[in-house]
């Protein structure tokens, strides 16, 4: 009789989100994403699909299924800009690579962690398209403005810290 | 082997994804770019893909907030109503003043470039729009629009508002666009500085701003002067608003040029409705070939107004002299004709005008007096002067034998007589 051994955290807090979910949530991110800077123009400083990339990373503990959530949430953002489509897709897959190792190693249930990983991904989210930016596509007009970006962290830290909150109530009881 | 793949499974996925984006990019950046399309065809297929995705979704969240707020200002709330039209019922005189003081200037322009063959091209057929999307990433600034290609719309098609322009059409879909905001980095403009009329090349900036850095130092050009299209760009029709200059330094970048930042005359941040220019003509419209009519008709009828009210004026004026001069001295009046007792009901006389005037009486008369000196025919050469004998009321004529001393011999008359005074010094 085969009986299931855990070994690992991941094996024992790995969680999977119902289809709709995996697919509406991010359609929705992106959907807002691009609908709320035109009433609200201050509100382009948030980035919606960076946290629910995040979100999915960290809770599946899977980098595999965290790299391709990145990269399609990604390419789907690049898809409605006006920059050569790889852009965020790149940063993005990068990022939930390294969610979903994170949350492997780590307790990511913890309010603090969640507060620290948020603003740490933020910010080398912003190291990340810069280096694209600024390397790989050659804009040499692009900079980092740190102040913007620790303000940009920290915004959508807060932001993050409710919206995982509820998506905490999307998973798929094991 | 099939160890390392196992083992290496999740840093391999990661490669392969990363090197397949890379690979992509590269594609993108390295397609020579075709006219009328921004990208190649599988990448606006995929764009086309995520746009039809999306916008549906927009377009029924515009539609929603839009009823919302349509009923709330159209029905709810009016107030100051009133007050806003009749205050937009000034405005419109105030324009249609201004109108008639450039229509003038403006057919004489229309004149001089029909002579000059200048080809001039005027907005003809504009298509509305409303937005409904952003890109929604700060480094991309786009929006999208509820018009597309069944409405008439293509690539490179100008957008503006009232106040200025706003930027130009990138990819066009069915039923919804992509607009290019002058503030992207990768927007640009051929333009003109209005005060000095020195043609730049704008551009937008990483950061959201307008700037304009193919210009050398000059001080002609000051923070505060209005910067129109040039038309050189074959984008924006010449004479369309930009924006005004709000900083000038240089750049430190590029020198000797300076970084010139412009405040765009449209709100970029908050736009609504926007309007596509779809045409372009040659001649003027007719709507504006009509308004620049009756504002030519207003300028000269207000010229006609102004210049019999100064012909008015200056008849007053000179009624109003004559009069005070009548007024204030009394020889005015002909004593021998009696005075006219017509006069107007005003108190002015009938005609201030014919009266001769006649000098005031002497109060103490010499030999200067008018009438104390005979006429130059009764005058002999060498005749003895005579001691002149003023008049003596101002209304007795000379004395006929009253002589002067003459003009050859002034000596003796200045020894014989000493009671004539010498004029000369």
């Amino acid at each position: 009789m085969a009986t299931r051994s855990y070994t690992s955290r991941r094996e024992l807090e790995q969680h999977s989100f119902s289809p709709a979910v995996t697919v509406l949530v991010p359609l929705a991110a992106i959907l807002l994403q691009a609908f709320l800077p035109r009433p609200f123009p201050k509100l382009a400083i948030l980035d919606l699909p960076l946290i629910i990339t995040v979100f999915f990373a960290v809770s599946r503990r899977n980098p595999v299924a965290g790299t391709l959530t990145g990269a399609l949430i990604g390419l789907l953002q690049d898809a409605l800009t006006n920059q050569p489509i790889g852009v965020n897709g790149m940063a993005k897959s990068v990022l939930g690579y390294i969610a979903a190792s994170i949350g492997i190693q780590i307790d990511v249930e913890n309010l603090t962690t969640r507060v620290i990983m948020n603003f740490g991904f933020f910010l080398l989210n912003s190291l990340l398209l810069f280096l694209i930016n600024r390397r790989l596509l050659g804009h040499s007009d692009v900079h980092i403005l740190w102040l913007h970006e620790l303000l940009r962290a920290a915004v959508n830290t807060v932001v993050a810290l409710p919206i995982f909150f509820l998506l905490d109530r999307t998973r798929r009881a094991e | 082997m099939e160890s390392f793949f196992t083992r290496f499974k999740n840093v391999l996925v990661l490669v392969a994804i990363l090197l397949a984006q890379t690979i992509g990019l590269a594609v993108q950046v390295r397609r020579p770019v075709e006219s009328g399309t921004p990208d190649g065809a599988s990448v606006t297929l995929i764009r086309y893909w995520a746009v039809s995705t999306i916008t549906p979704l927009e377009r029924l969240f515009h539609g929603f907030g839009y009823n919302i707020r349509y009923a709330w200002s159209n029905y709810i709330d009016l107030r100051h109503t009133r007050q806003q039209n009749h205050e937009l019922q000034e405005q419109i005189s105030r324009l249609r003043l201004e109108q008639a003081a450039l229509s003038e200037d403006a057919i004489q322009g229309h004149r001089l470039q029909a002579l000059l063959d200048f080809q001039q091209h005027y907005v003809a057929t504009t298509v509305a729009a409303q937005v409904i999307g952003t890109s929604g990433n700060d480094l991309s600034r786009v929006l999208y629009i509820d018009k597309g290609s069944k409405d008439g719309l293509k690539s490179d098609q100008a957008v503006i508002t009232p106040d200025g322009i706003i930027g130009k059409l990138r990819d066009v879909f069915p039923h919804t666009a992509q607009v290019l905001l002058i503030n992207d980095q990768t927007s640009g403009a051929g333009v003109l500085l209005a005060t000095t009329r020195i043609r730049a090349i704008l551009r937008g900036s990483a950061t959201g701003q307008i700037i304009i850095n193919n210009l050398t130092p000059d001080s002609r050009i000051k923070p505060g002067d209005q910067v129109l299209t040039s038309g050189g760009d074959l984008v924006y029709p010449r004479g369309l608003a930009v924006g005004t200059i709000e900083s000038i330094r240089p750049d430190p970048d590029h020198q000797p040029y300076t970084l010139i930042q412009l405040r765009p005359a449209a709100n970029l941040n908050q736009l609504e409705e926007v309007l596509v220019i779809t045409g372009t003509q040659a001649t003027l419209p007719p709507e504006a070939q009509h308004d620049l009519a009756v504002g030519v008709a207003t300028a000269q009828s207000q010229a006609a107004a102004k210049q019999l009210a100064d012909q008015q004026a200056a008849e007053a004026a000179a009624k109003s002299a004559a009069q005070i001069v009548a007024d204030h001295l009394p020889s005015l009046h002909d004593s021998d004709t009696p005075e006219t007792t017509d006069a107007a009901p005003g108190g002015a006389p009938s005609n201030p005008g014919g009266v001769v005037p006649k000098p005031l009486p002497t109060v103490h008369p010499d030999r200067y007096t008018q009438g104390a000196t005979p006429p130059a025919a009764d005058l002999k050469p060498g005749a003895e002067s005579t001691p002149v004998t003023p008049p003596q009321s101002p209304s007795s004529a000379p004395p006929p034998n009253a002589t002067q001393p003459a003009p050859n011999k002034p000596h003796k008359s200045l020894s014989d007589s000493p009671q004539t005074t010498n004029p000369q010094p």
